[in-house]
């Protein structure tokens, strides 16, 4: 396994391996988004080369074009291949999945291993949780983040205190629970949800969403080895949008580090996921029409969050912009913006400011206007480099 | 009659899919745990010129008259036994010849848990624990069908089958320090009392939600089915947490993933204070059990023999066959539901009487063994000393211990420590050093 344990991008700094990948011909394209389905303001940049060139030692073996289902399938791929315990179910999972991210796993390594449940999400976790007690390894897929509130008991009161409960004389940390989230463009309200910060509040959990391909099979790896019970979420909207040259090799990025994406020093923007894309848009903006300096920081965990990183950011900048497409109240940014002021206080040169989502259900013909968008970002920066 | 016909037509239909799949059954059975890949019904390809029914979702004749199926409650899925009441075998041939060795340990187990109850209820009424739930009644439910399984297949359980534990040889101490909450709790005093788990027994930790351990149990018997070394998966359950939408998954997942589980439904008669008429309106929970396409069997929960027998037939078949069984033990909660109900302001104490009387578990294993002269009354008087001498022992240890040291209110939230958490640990010790006069730190481990 290749751990990429390093953080920043430091400008364009490259090594003697990153240039040798250079000349293999690894591009780097930014792409806006002509698919009618998905929200015109939104674009989605790709130049993920860059950061990847920094990464402590050279990814070992080839890269393939992948977008992030794909990236899905080789990082469950590597999984079944390694490790004869491992096991993947869910609805639809068996012909490949409503989304494809299991497809040709049940010809290559059987039915045993590779199956449909019933249509029964509190099973499907349940069902999942006694698979991991067992000692192997359970890789529980629900069909979309929305439907996960069936299973809310099992993942609350059952796989996240199991250790806690027992003494540590039992666990479900061989449990990984993957679920397609966020919004897509037409998704309404139970297609669109992201529920992350309903579990944020439980001790015990994981949850993990990553912004591109790369990043979901590190972490997805990182999910699966991890000895306790993760949930991870898939920017559905990225599933065919983002493209990488993935390794096909297995690879792990470590779980709790954010992720500094460019370094600035007015304002720091603090993002997962789909959002993230926004972000460094919104940085570009920033830069371009107002001299701002944006520093945009993937936070990839949502529980346990690095709290160290992003603090330290903000003592630097002294301006803090959390976002995110869920509804602002309650939503994870306010977890992180209750932590910096406590942590980073005398830093702060304006009120920590939240970009999210309103506090309405996910509209459907409403989406252009609901979402966290990079206009209503940029409003928000103008307003605290001007406060 | 209408009942008998329409009771066969509602089990004809389960029985003609049975029929349907013996065939496929016997071919495996010779591979053996061989894996039952998922088949179902072979779906024969479509042809309309046949006058029968082509749909994928059931294989069914077709009938020409309007006719609802009448569930059966009146006379329903009987009742297996081994004994009567009075502890006689009825039918020698299912009297499963135990030696004398082996009942009078049943006997031993039933009653020591039983004085274990006994004085773990008065403690907790003395102030000693803060709650405690007693089995009276059910140790048939539980001995039974402990022996009948191997000491290595996993046990999940919901809080009132202690008896199983004591089968398998959890020593008093830890019943007691998992009571007390003491510093020798395998549990690290994080739970209420009788929330029991041993590893080393294969006995899951209880927890308090109901039900939850039923797809839990389907998806550890799956993962055993693919280990392949002879092992099962047992999941108790009462009748109230079979109403529990957790239990409808469990089944439905164990029979269509084709798990060896044995699902041992203690029906005693109340869920706290609703009686079995509020709980469901059909045939208990045996008769559930064909609606999943699982074999199912109603027996006499207070004749450990009876339990004895059906749980090692579904264990020896639910392994072989790599499919689930469904056992609902009939029997009765004589106790309260815990230390903090009192049942007399639902039930008769009348009603409580018979069974303690006229049908306990207890009583008719030792008419059994006193028939053939295995127990005497002095044997009985001795034992009910030595027992109640070995609790009393036990009870007054824990009583003396410390508990565990306040530092595991932090540990194995993850496997490992998060910097967070360290944080407000330290906060912890911080706030404790300087208000220490407000915080009871002389009954913990330092």
């Amino acid at each position: 396994y290749l751990s990429l344990d390093r953080r920043k991008i430091p400008g364009l700094i490259l090594g003697g391996d990153a240039v040798s990948w250079l000349r293999k011909g690894i591009w780097c394209k930014t792409e806006k988004m002509k698919h009618s389905k998905l929200p015109a303001i939104f674009a989605f940049f790709m130049c993920e080369v860059l950061h990847f060139f920094n990464l402590i030692g050279s990814p070992k073996g080839p890269t393939q074009k992948m977008n992030l289902f794909q990236s899905i399938t080789s990082a469950l791929d590597n999984t079944l291949a390694s490790d004869p315990t491992a096991v993947i179910f869910g609805e639809d999972v068996a012909f490949g999945g409503v989304f494809r991210c299991t497809v040709g796993l049940r010809d290559k390594y059987g039915k045993d291993r590779v199956f449909n449940t019933p249509l029964c999400e509190q099973g499907i976790v349940g069902f999942g949780i006694g698979v991991a007690v067992a000692g192997a390894t359970a890789i529980a897929e629900i069909q979309f983040a929305d439907y996960i509130f069936p299973a809310f008991d099992q993942i609350v009161n059952e796989a996240a205190k199991y250790r806690y409960r027992s003494g540590n004389l039992f666990d479900c940390g061989n449990l990984t629970i993957r679920a397609p989230w966020g919004c897509v463009g037409h998704g309404a309200l139970y297609h669109s949800q992201s529920p992350e910060a309903f579990f944020a509040h439980c001790p015990g959990l994981k949850i993990v969403i990553p912004r591109g391909p790369i990043q979901a099979k590190g972490l997805l790896l990182s999910c699966i080895a991890d000895k306790n019970p993760c949930i991870f979420f898939e920017p559905k909207i990225l599933y065919r949008a983002a493209v990488e040259q993935v390794p096909e090799e297995p690879y792990t990025i470590p779980l709790s580090q954010a992720e500094i994406l460019q370094e600035g020093s007015d304002v720091t923007l603090v993002s997962w996921g789909t959002q993230i894309h926004v972000l460094k848009e919104v940085a570009s903006m920033a830069q371009e029409k107002l001299g701002v300096s944006c520093e945009v920081i993937d936070l990839q965990t949502i529980l346990p969050w690095d709290i160290e990183t992003v603090c330290k950011s903000v003592v630097k900048t002294g301006r803090l912009l959390i976002s995110h497409e869920a509804p602002v109240t309650g939503g994870f940014a306010a977890e992180i913006s209750s932590t910096v002021q406590e942590e980073c206080f005398l830093n702060l040169e304006a009120p920590i400011s939240r970009v999210c989502g309103y506090d309405t259900p996910f509209p459907h013909i409403f989406e252009p206007f609901y979402t966290p968008d990079k206009w209503k970002c940029f409003e928000a920066i103008k307003k605290m480099i001007n406060y | 009659m209408a009942a008998v016909s329409s009771m066969s037509k509602m089990y004809g239909l389960c029985f003609h899919a049975v029929r349907q799949t013996a065939g496929l059954k016997a071919s495996r059975l010779l591979q053996r745990r061989g894996f039952r890949v998922t088949v179902v019904q072979l779906q024969q390809p479509f042809d309309s010129s046949l006058e029968k029914p082509q749909f994928p979702g059931a294989s069914a004749e077709f009938v020409d008259q309007l006719e609802f199926i009448q569930p059966n409650v009146i006379s329903g899925i009987p009742v297996y036994r081994v004994m009567d009441r009075q502890g006689n075998i009825i039918n020698p041939s299912q009297d499963p010849q135990l030696s004398k060795e082996t009942v009078l340990n049943f006997y031993q187990k039933m009653t020591l848990l039983n004085t274990m109850d006994r004085i773990l209820y008065e403690s907790q009424r003395q102030g000693r624990i803060s709650f405690y739930m007693t089995n009276y009644g059910e140790e048939g439910t539980h001995i039974g069908s402990a022996a009948a399984l191997d000491p290595n297949d996993l046990v999940f359980g919901q809080y009132r089958e202690a008896g199983v534990l004591m089968y398998r040889g959890f020593p008093l101490d830890h019943f007691m320090a998992q009571c007390y909450a003491n510093a020798d709790d395998l549990g690290k005093g994080r739970q209420m009392p009788v929330h029991y788990g041993s590893k080393d027994l294969n006995f899951v930790t209880i927890s308090s939600p109901l039900a939850t351990q039923i797809p839990q149990a389907a998806g550890a018997a799956y993962a055993v089915k693919r280990e392949n070394i002879n092992r099962a998966v047992i999941c108790y359950f009462g009748e109230g947490a079979a109403s529990e939408g957790d239990a409808h998954a469990g089944f439905n997942f164990s029979a269509t993933l084709e798990c060896p589980l044995i699902f041992f439904c203690r029906n005693n008669g109340y869920a706290i204070s609703t009686p079995t008429n509020e709980q469901y309106r059909g045939d208990g929970i045996a008769a559930r059990g064909p609606g999943y396409g699982m074999l199912s069997i109603r027996v006499d929960g207070n004749d450990v023999f009876a339990v004895y027998n059906a749980t090692k037939e579904a264990r020896r078949r639910a392994v072989a066959e790599n499919q689930p069984f469904l056992i609902e033990a009939m029997t009765y909660r004589i106790g309260h539901h815990s230390t903090s109900d009192d049942s007399s302001a639902y039930r008769s104490v009348d009603e409580v009487n018979y069974w303690d009387k006229q049908d306990h578990p207890i009583s008719r294993l030792r008419h059994y063994m006193t028939a053939r002269g295995w127990w005497s009354e002095d044997d009985e008087r001795s034992w009910r000393k030595q027992s109640r001498k070995t609790v009393m022992e036990a009870f007054e240890r824990a009583e003396r211990r410390l508990k565990p040291n306040p530092e595991l209110l932090f540990t194995d939230v993850y496997q490992e420590m998060t910097p967070s958490l360290n944080k407000q640990r330290e906060s912890l010790w911080r706030h404790v050093q300087q208000y220490k006069e407000h915080y009871p730190l002389d009954l913990y481990e330092k």
